[in-house]
């Protein structure tokens, strides 16, 4: 099954993935990181990731750590 | 099937301590991609130097060599000398490697050192807090040119990569970008080229990338990739402007 798993240690909250999914599957977090900002999560509930990895390509800080299709 | 995973030249645990969206993460990541699919990771020795760029023997499983300011050409013609079977590359900025080092770049090129320079265009000086740097464009806003960069007072930015493709000692120089996933994609392919050129010995290879600087932009990180595209890219323009291994040379 196609999905990402995100690092919430090594997200720094920038924001690139949220306009680089295709499909819009990574949303911002109600849960913050260290320093206070919102961090990033993946929401897929009808199963529409395709492992494209667009999101793990822009991600300045390998915070997409794995994407499996 | 796992299609991304990070790359194993990366050092277990290691966590980039850029700023929030800044290129330099993707830049070492493509890096090391590179490294471990040419298996170059026990035979390569890097250069590093001042500014940004310097972190980077924290991220990378390498042997590294710190430099002092702009001289990383210098230590690396060294250690290419002493031992020629060495992958060897140097990774500055772009006041590290057009300003403060231009001379042991420019000379570098010239004796056509088989090294890789990888040179990294934010046009200013991130890490001491955005003064202008050689690249910085005309009419940019910077800590040290507040009215903006014009000609009258500080001269005309400098076009690293076409200036280096003017040596004759140079064998690979090309400038790409990394605001998108298309220039992300021509990066690796570029860079991965300079690499084998270098291991076919052939001359001295570089790769100038075109990176942005959120914080001393005063931009969010989308916008400073706005700003690469529609800036930059017109005034820095992207390709390979010598290729001694081009066939309709």
């Amino acid at each position: 099954m196609a999905h990402i798993v995100i690092d919430e240690n090594r997200c720094k909250s920038c924001y690139i993935c949220l306009n680089t999914c295709p499909k819009g599957l990574i949303k911002k977090s109600q849960k913050t990181s260290k320093l206070g900002d919102y961090l990033v999560e993946f929401v897929d509930p009808k199963k529409e990731c395709v492992g494209c990895a667009l999101c793990a390509a822009r991600c300045p800080d390998m915070a997409i750590v794995e994407v499996h299709k | 099937m796992q299609v991304f995973k990070i790359p194993e030249s990366i050092k277990k645990g290691a966590r980039f301590t850029f700023c929030p969206g800044c290129d330099h993460g993707i830049i070492v990541r493509i890096l090391a991609e590179l490294i471990d699919e040419l298996e170059l990771k026990e035979k390569t020795i890097c250069a590093t130097s001042i500014g940004c760029s310097v972190f980077l023997y924290d991220f990378l499983n390498i042997d590294c060599i710190e430099s002092p300011h702009g001289r990383a050409m210098a230590e690396a013609t060294g250690v290419k000398r002493a031992r020629p079977d060495k992958f060897v590359f140097t990774y500055q900025g772009d006041g590290d490697f057009a300003s403060i080092g231009l001379a042991e770049s420019m000379h570098g090129a010239l004796r056509g050192e088989k090294v890789t320079g990888i040179c990294i265009n934010n046009t200013t000086y991130g890490m001491t807090g955005g003064q202008m740097g050689p690249t910085t464009l005309l009419g940019q806003k910077t800590t040290t040119s507040p009215m903006g960069r014009f000609t009258g007072t500080y001269g005309y930015p400098i076009k690293v990569a076409e200036q280096i493709a003017l040596c004759d000692g140079t064998a690979f120089s090309a400038r790409v970008a990394v605001d998108s996933i298309a220039h992300i994609n021509q990066a690796k392919k570029v860079l991965k080229k300079a690499f084998e050129i270098q291991l076919k010995g052939l001359g001295y290879t570089f790769v100038e990338f075109l990176a942005t600087c959120p914080t001393n932009w005063k931009m969010t990180p989308e916008e400073a990739h706005d700003r690469v595209k529609n800036e930059m890219i017109p005034e820095y323009p992207l390709g390979i402007f010598k290729d001694i291994t081009a066939e309709d040379k």
